[in-house]
């Protein structure tokens, strides 16, 4: 939208892609086993929970190292309501995805007055304090704050779908629906204001945007969309933990990671970004410190050499291969130079 | 009675070390503007070097001495190679990305040279004996050395930026570095100074913050709270004040274990009053209590 | 030889071209004025000189050197002195700390000499000298600007402005003092300007510059006899 219409083969090649994408996608979990699918399903929750901090952050321009604490909310809303009230899995999703929204708007009020760094450090203070206080007020068996629905709640609701496969389904599933819903919301009239706020906020609120309500708004929904990941965590990985007093804060570094690997402010960044860091840290799993070690200088080498992420690398590279690709003979005279990157904004 | 003045040593002792952390924090953030979540592990890298020194045999005050030169040179070297470019982009978010991975490869890089899993965790030696007998009188070892040793690196900090040129021109810069470069100071050439110097003061505070942990036993996440505490203290002194971060570290410090020992109800939870702290006074005078002007003064 | 001279200087501000070509020239010991409407690209000219933009071509000839790709620092050390428009003072330092920075640069032990000297001749400043800048009044600040400037000896004077957001008789004040600072020093300075009369009043050379170009310049009593520069810059 607004940016040059994609020449026939272009829109071909888009077409082939996304249906070849879709196969695989479909196909994947049968030819392999739990073991992998499960890493599937970790890519997939990863991904919505980073799609989450990416309107937040990428659209919105409110950086957060908190969105930890919302997938930890989503996850630990799933497990008590599984274990206690013994309420169906599927269900549960949908309050985590409220309650993640309500947290959300919570910390979107103190966020509007501050920024940058500021904004940084307070988001910083919800992950690290999430696992704590849910340590003191969330006793799992044993007394440790794990809380562990019985497998057999999380069976497949599909004939002819094991565990595993049908688990990878539902994130699939909801993967696809909030990505469609990301992708409408971008180019609606409220992703516009989101996006105008980024940029001027001043300007945006002479023309009638409504700066707060729109950045409370996006906090909630990007909330919401770790909620659902946290939630969709407990079926995959099979419970809720919060022993570790850092995981929650290493989860928001991951998802801060995933967007800007993959490109912040784009749709398939957050699944590429979640993908290439399950990949990294499935590689590196061996030694323990060599994983962050190679996150942090991932997450550093991003920013030099590819500020815009892998989907802007792949943009730009495009932009160059296509004058040589096009060669149309009713030529949709592809008027180039369509630069990817924004323009700089007047000082 | 007695526990109450072993909490109120204990609270110093540790607000010392928040106070070192946060004028580091407060030094990089008046001479670039950004808060370097990096800074705790910074400085638990200049502990193992120093821990590591003494290792092989060197004195732990000749090894810190060393750290922190070290630490100086690094801190300078990071400015030029990853924070420079990255602050040329004007991107706030490229800035947090870059000291967050710092954050992470750092301490992983940590891990890998000098704290492997599963060896045995190193020992920081002592800096200060346990009592510190004066005639009559009988002090807190800990609690008294390391208040002389904040009260003298704050001594050589005020001398150094109050009384030296070298000092006149890093608050040039700090207060306009567009003015700075007009009157003929390379603002680049301050920038590496700031963080050589927050380095270099991470590095006594790392030092430090081993050395009092349980029989000087560390690890990796040796600095990780105290970085949170930090990060309370210079809120409350206000983030451009260095005397606000050395009086916010000490009451942080203090209130925190007065907490500890009195409060029942957070118990666990402690780390909840840092980030209430900065929460509340980020809302509610985000200029902290030492907030511009007064800073100064210094 | 001239000691600053502009021949086809170009540059702006990222892909935004301002100036286009200016050519122009200040003799040691005399003061220069550029005319100019808002947006002319009279306070760019003042930054391709210091090197503060980001793409300048031509040459920026001073003292015969072209100092195009030299660094603000290195320009300043070479004696070139810029008060900027706003004024630039390091608002939380004391007067005192403002005006030692001026001589940052300078390794000779004339600076607690030129510190009186400048204190006398702004007898306010020495008042205020342990006050910080940023709670001074726009024209005290505007004498902190230009004393701050001289305390590096330079051999150039650049102002951008000095009369901006000051009342006629403090602006008037300002003038006077630069005009007798160029008598008695002989120092030599390039003033930007929209008060074109109190400029000219103190000029001995003037250049009009009209959307990135010079399209007038000559002897400053001659360009105040202009009639195109009266009715523009001098309202009547």
């Amino acid at each position: 939208m607004g940016a040059s219409a994609p020449s026939r083969s272009m829109l071909l090649l888009r077409i082939v892609a996304g249906v070849a994408l879709a196969v695989v996608a479909l196909i994947l979990p049968f030819t392999n086993n739990p073991e992998n699918n499960q890493i599937f399903s970790q890519v997939l929750y990863l991904a919505i929970a980073a799609m989450g901090l990416n309107l937040l952050t990428g659209f919105n321009g409110q950086v957060s190292i908190g969105h930890g604490a919302f997938f930890g909310l989503g996850a630990f809303t799933t497990a008590k309501l599984m274990t206690d009230q013994g309420m169906s899995f599927e269900l549960t999703i949908a309050i985590a995805a409220v309650l993640a929204a309500v947290l959300g708007v919570l910390v979107g009020f103190p966020a509007l007055r501050v920024k940058g760094s500021y904004l940084a450090l307070i988001t910083l203070g919800l992950s690290v304090l999430f696992p704590i206080v849910t340590k003191r007020f969330i006793k799992g068996p044993g007394g440790v704050p794990f809380l562990q629905p019985k497998r057999s709640d999380f069976d497949s609701l599909i004939t002819g779908l094991d565990r595993d496969q049908y688990a990878y389904f539902v994130c699939l599933l909801l993967l696809v629906a909030l990505f469609a819903a990301a992708w409408s919301l971008v180019h609606s009239r409220a992703g516009r204001a989101m996006i105008a706020v980024r940029d001027q906020e001043i300007a945006a609120s002479t023309v009638g945007v409504n700066v707060a309500r729109v950045k409370v708004a996006t906090f909630a929904l990007s909330a919401a969309y770790a909620g659902v990941a946290g939630s969709l965590s407990v079926m995959v990985d099979g419970g809720a933990d919060a022993s570790n007093v850092l995981l929650y804060f290493q989860k928001s570094i991951e998802f801060l990671i995933a967007v800007v690997i993959g490109g912040t402010a784009t749709i398939s960044g957050p699944l590429l970004g979640a993908a290439l860091l399950t990949f990294i840290r499935r590689r590196t799993s061996e030694t323990e410190a060599m994983a962050p070690a190679l996150l942090g200088a991932a997450l550093i080498a991003v920013v030099f050499v590819l500020p815009d992420g892998i989907v802007g690398g792949l943009r730009r590279l495009v932009a160059r291969v296509r004058p040589m690709v096009d060669h149309d003979p009713e030529g949709d005279a592809t008027p180039d130079a369509a630069t990817p990157s924004p323009t700089p904004s007047p000082s | 009675m007695d526990l109450f003045l072993d909490q109120l040593a204990n609270g110093v002792s540790n607000g010392v070390i928040y106070a070192a952390v946060a004028l580091s924090l407060v030094i990089i953030y008046r001479t670039t503007g950004l808060l370097n979540f990096a800074q705790g592990e910074m400085a638990l890298f200049s502990a193992c070097i120093t821990w590591w020194l003494t290792e092989r045999g060197l004195g732990v005050w000749f090894a810190l001495l060393i750290s922190v030169a070290l630490a100086f040179v690094g801190g300078a070297l990071l400015e030029r190679l990853l924070i420079r470019p990255v602050m040329r982009t004007k991107n706030p978010l490229n800035v947090v990305i870059v000291t967050l991975g710092l954050f992470l490869g750092v301490n992983a890089l940590a891990a890998l040279i000098f704290i492997k899993p599963g060896a045995e965790a190193p020992i920081m030696p002592e800096l200060f004996p346990d009592e510190i007998v004066l005639g009559p009188l009988h002090a807190d070892g800990p609690m008294l050395g390391l208040g002389l040793l904040l009260a003298a690196t704050c001594l050589v900090l005020w001398a150094l930026l109050q009384k030296t040129k070298l000092g006149l021109a890093l608050r040039g810069v700090a207060s306009n570095a567009d003015s700075a470069a007009l009157v003929g100071i390379k603002p680049g050439q301050m920038l590496m100074i700031g963080w050589g110097l927050s380095a270099a003061l991470g590095a006594i505070a790392g030092t430090a913050a081993a050395s009092t942990a349980s029989n000087g036993a560390f690890d990796t996440s040796l600095m990780q709270q105290v970085l949170v505490y930090a990060f309370a203290a210079a809120a409350l002194g206000g983030f451009d004040s260095l005397l606000g971060a050395v009086v916010g570290g000490l009451v942080v410090g203090i209130a925190n274990s007065l907490t500890v020992q009195y409060v029942h109800a957070l118990e666990g939870i402690e780390l909840v009053l840092p980030f209430g702290l900065i929460l509340a006074v980020l809302l509610v005078r985000p200029n902290g209590l030492f907030g511009r002007n007064i800073v100064e003064r210094v | 030889m001239s000691l600053l001279e502009l021949r086809g200087v170009s540059g702006g501000y990222g892909p935004v071209n301002v100036l286009e070509g200016i050519d122009l020239v200040v003799e040691e010991g005399e003061v220069a004025v550029i005319l100019g409407a808002n947006g002319a690209g009279k306070t760019t000219t003042l930054r391709a000189i210091c090197g503060m933009l980001d793409d300048t071509t031509g040459e920026v000839l001073f003292d015969g050197r072209d100092v195009i790709g030299s660094s603000t620092p290195e320009i300043a050390r070479a004696g070139v002195a810029h008060v900027p428009q706003g004024r630039g003072t390091f608002g939380d330092l004391t007067v005192d700390e403002n005006l030692r920075l001026g001589a940052i640069a300078r390794r000779d032990p004339g600076i607690d000499a030129d510190l009186g000297r400048w204190y006398e001749t702004f007898p306010r400043l020495a008042e205020r000298r342990a006050q910080l800048a940023g709670s001074m009044s726009g024209g005290e600040q505007q004498m902190l600007a230009i004393a701050r400037a001289l305390m590096g000896r330079p051999r150039l004077l650049l102002l951008d402005e000095p009369s901006l957001g000051l009342a006629p008789l403090i602006t008037r004040d300002v003038f006077e003092h630069l005009g007798e600072i160029n008598r008695t020093e002989g120092l030599t300075m390039l003033v930007v300007e929209q008060n074109a009369g109190l400029a000219l009043e103190i000029a001995q050379r003037g250049y009009v510059l009209e959307t990135g170009r010079i399209v007038l310049g000559g002897p400053a009593d001659q360009l105040a006899l202009d009639e195109d520069v009266r009715k523009a810059y001098l309202g009547f």
